[in-house]
């Protein structure tokens, strides 16, 4: 056993910096070191700089970096800090795995480039008004006509369809069957007529999340993934991933510096609130959990085969719920820095225009922040359903 | 002891929820919020038909003299419809200072307006660097003859860019941070050299930035004595908070509600949620915490008008704390109970979540009211007999 990184990862970690320094766009890192909102071409132009030894997370052979699991952490640690971290839709993290693994050689062909170069962004269209938690009870019909599907139905609550050129859906293609096993994967053009994006406006103020309306949407059968009715092992390596990737730890490192930073400039009680002994503990508490998901995390990369996400270490599972935890109690500290002054509420506009900020420059994102890391315990399994996979999968409860 | 309603009490309880069954649905609330103040104008004089607007004042001025307990019943009632009126701002705030502080003539002057709805108020207490401390001021005011000159930037001015007056703290001697030397101005919301910038709060009321600059203020609208009204902010101070309490326990009330609704029709697995164990005792820890909460702010009502300065404040701050605590135990698990939906703008749920979490941000988060209760000595004297 040995905490640190070997002679090559620590060499990795200077040509990643390099990479940044070189390619990133100053005026990117400085919106992100903001917390500005990027447009659609801004994320596209960052994820290419990210992409440029090849999508980090896949395997060489479908245009990936083929990094290791070690090398990839040391690759977000470097973006976060610079910062230079971009997403462009669920393409790389979420669609292009499920094509590079269970689709046909024309699907592969086409789309993963695609992905790799920032083309097409992708949205995810899996949760309906009456599927949430019960995935698998969804509605949205395909009826094959010819060489194409018919898709009516609703998907809800999808992340930046707004922006999405392409959808993958889940959809009902056997309502006979048993509802895991009458489902299908289906890719699907946005611009297909028949498809209505509504935006929901959350709590938070901004706009992120969707409805998507499906009426009589012509679908060509190549878009189909794998076979049909076999939708829901796909679906199932999808949330796998979606799960076991990403506990968040190198942004909450970012963000607990933030943190610090902020406590030192801002004072209660006539002094700064750093120099608070309650205050500190509250930090110093949150680091412990922070340090122990991180090195929790690492032993499972140390550990991982990237192939076989699902057949990790038991304590990959605990990834995405702790995360989401350390990532609420951080918003509630910024809460605790801002105070009273989080109070004003600046639209997403009048965060964006040169209107002078009321307070504090930097105390007008806290609120919003705190009230959608809410959702941090909801999306991608609830934190419920999280221990309900545990207690069954893990526990054998 | 006797935790019961008096008649008069009890009749004041029922007809103020009437009021809000009928006319504050979440719908109607949405409309009121589309107008340019921020509120209803018909509400506030229905509030002024019931004798809301009167409650807390002496009979002599055309009040009901009530005390901090009909205060809390017209709060937790006003929580739990979620109301955007500015009652704490005119009658809990800018009137407790009158009640309080206010010399005859001023009272006689100014409440009949409060109580008929002709008159709003609000209190500028809070500065860019003050944060939750109200002696913390360094808003000027320099005597000039017969007149007060007033400079300075308040901020967090609740319903501040609506008010008729504003209340303003001012400092005439003494260190920023000094407890001696504060006064009370009694400002014309139009008077030459006052601008204010409104805006919208995260949960969706009013406040302004108010910027003074040579604002000239006449002898008799200076409440109290001009350098010694701290002991009055801080005992209005501790009455907001009581019905703060009292407005978080009528939200918690409606949010324990619309989440066990939620539970028992929302089906997921063919099921109902609600018979899910892990939600069933979901909703048993919110319940908790509500009547947790409730009986804290029932304290809170009965400690407010304790004349022993310190007993009154360990027994705010106690309450403060609870309901800060609650707030966000509350406010956490009713969205989580709800999903997806529960995060947006078009359901309720979201709405009282960010009220909450903005009650417990005004006068003392529960971090700083823990700290006063620590400092204090806790809630007893800790002595070994
Ligand atoms: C901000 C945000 C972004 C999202 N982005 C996307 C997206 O891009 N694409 C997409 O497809 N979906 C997305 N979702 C949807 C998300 O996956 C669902 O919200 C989630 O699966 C929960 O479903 P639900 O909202 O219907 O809640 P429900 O399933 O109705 O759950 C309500 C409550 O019941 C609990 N519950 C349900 N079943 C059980 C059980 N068996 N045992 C115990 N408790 C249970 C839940 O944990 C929750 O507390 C997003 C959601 C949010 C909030
Ligand atoms: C100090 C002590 C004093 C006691 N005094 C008395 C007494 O005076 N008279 C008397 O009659 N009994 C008494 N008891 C017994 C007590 O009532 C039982 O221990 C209790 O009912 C639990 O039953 P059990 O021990 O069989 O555990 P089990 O019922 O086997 O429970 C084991 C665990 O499963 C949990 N569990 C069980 N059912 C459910 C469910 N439906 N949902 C969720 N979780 C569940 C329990 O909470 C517990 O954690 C006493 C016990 C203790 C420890």
């Amino acid at each position: 056993m040995d905490i640190a990184f070997t002679e090559e990862e620590r060499a990795f970690r200077q040509d990643v910096r390099q990479l940044l320094r070189d390619n990133m766009p100053p005026e990117l890192r400085r919106k992100l070191a903001e917390g500005r909102k990027l447009s659609k071409d801004e994320k596209a132009a960052g994820v290419r700089v990210l992409y440029k030894k090849g999508v980090p997370t896949w395997p060489k052979e479908y245009g990936g970096a083929g990094w290791t699991p070690v090398q990839y952490y040391i690759f977000t640690e470097e973006v976060r800090a610079f910062p230079g971290w971009t997403q462009f839709g669920y393409g790389e993290s979420l669609v292009g795995p499920v094509i590079y693994t269970f689709g046909n050689e024309a699907q592969k062909k086409y789309y993963l480039p695609r992905i790799a170069n920032a083309e097409d962004w992708w949205c995810q269209g899996f949760s309906e008004p009456g599927a949430g938690s019960d995935l698998a009870s969804l509605r949205t019909r395909a009826v094959r006509d010819g060489n194409h599907y018919i898709v009516n139905g609703q998907k809800t609550w999808t992340t930046w369809a707004q922006y999405a050129d392409w959808i993958f859906c889940l959809v009902r293609t056997n309502p006979e069957a048993k509802k895991q096993q009458g489902i299908s994967f289906l890719l699907v053009d946005v611009k297909t007529p028949g498809v209505t994006v509504r935006p929901i406006e959350l709590i938070s103020g901004g706009h992120e999340v969707n409805e998507i309306f499906f009426d009589n949407v012509r679908v060509p059968i190549e878009n189909l993934v794998g076979e049909e009715n076999k939708g829901w092992d796909y679906a199932k390596f999808l949330l796998a991933n979606e799960r076991f990737s990403d506990a968040g730890v190198t942004s909450s490192k970012e963000s607990i510096g933030r943190i610090k930073k902020l406590a030192a400039r801002s004072c209660a009680g006539g002094e700064p609130i750093i120099d608070q002994g309650s205050f500190r503990e509250k930090i110093a508490a949150l680091e412990v959990q922070l340090k122990a998901l991180e090195m929790t995390q690492l032993r499972v990369l140390a550990n991982a085969s990237r192939q076989q996400k699902s057949a990790q270490d038991p304590a990959s599972s605990i990834l995405k719920l702790k995360g989401a935890e350390i990532e609420q109690a951080i918003a509630e500290l910024l809460m605790d820095v801002a105070g009273p002054y989080t109070l004003p509420y600046l639209s997403e506009d009048q965060l964006e225009g040169n209107e002078p900020p009321i307070g504090p420059d930097w105390a007008a994102t806290i609120a919003p922040g705190y009230f959608y890391s809410r959702a941090a315990s909801i999306y991608s399994g609830s934190r419920e359903i999280q221990k309900n996979i545990i207690a069954k999968a893990i526990l054998g409860l | 002891m006797n935790f019961d309603l008096s008649e008069e009490q009890q009749l004041l309880k029922n007809s103020v929820e009437r009021l809000l069954a009928d006319s504050y649905g979440f719908e109607k609330r949405r409309t009121y919020q589309t107008d340019a103040k921020g509120y209803s104008d018909a509400m506030w004089a229905r509030y002024a038909e019931i004798g809301l607007l009167a409650l807390p004042f002496s009979d002599h001025h055309g009040g009901f003299d009530g005390g901090a307990v009909e205060t809390m019943i017209a709060m937790e009632a006003f929580g739990k419809s979620l109301i955007l009126e500015p009652y704490l701002a005119t009658v809990v705030l800018a009137g407790g200072l009158l009640r309080l502080g206010g010399s005859e003539a001023q009272k006689a002057d100014l409440i009949p307006g409060i109580a008929e709805g002709r008159l709003k108020l609000a209190f500028a207490y809070a500065e860019p660097q003050s944060r939750y401390d109200l002696f913390d001021v360094e808003t000027q005011a320099k005597k000039d003859g017969g007149e007060w000159i007033l400079n300075g930037t308040k901020c967090l001015v609740l319903h501040g860019d609506t008010a008729d007056k504003i209340v303003v703290s001012a400092r005439n001697s003494g260190d920023t941070r000094e407890r001696n030397g504060i006064g009370l101005f009694i400002v014309d919301a139009d008077a030459p050299g006052l601008s204010r910038r409104g805006y919208p709060t995260q949960d969706g009321l009013r406040a302004a930035e108010i910027i003074l600059e040579n604002v000239r203020i006449k002898n008799v609208d200076v409440i109290g004595d001009p350098e010694g009204a701290f002991p009055i902010i801080t005992r209005v101070a501790d009455e907001a908070v009581a019905a703060l309490c009292a407005e978080a326990v009528g939200c918690f009330e409606t949010m324990q509600q619309i989440t066990l609704d939620y539970l028992k029709a929302r089906e997921q697995f063919g099921k109902k949620i609600g018979s899910f164990q892990v939600l069933q005792h979901r909703a048993v820890d919110m319940f908790v915490e509500l009547e947790q909460s409730r009986s804290m702010a029932m304290y809170a009502a009965m400690m407010a008008g304790e004349d022993d300065a310190i007993e009154r404040e360990r027994a705010i701050s106690a309450a403060k704390v609870q309901i800060g605590r609650s707030a966000k135990a509350i406010g956490h698990e009713s969205v989580q109970l709800h999903g997806g939906i529960g995060m947006t703008m078009e359901y309720s749920i979201g709405h009282y979540f960010k009220h909450v979490t903005m009650l417990d941000m005004l006068f003392g988060d529960a971090d700083h009211h823990l700290k006063r209760l620590a400092g204090l000595g806790g809630l007893s004297n800790g002595q070994v007999n």
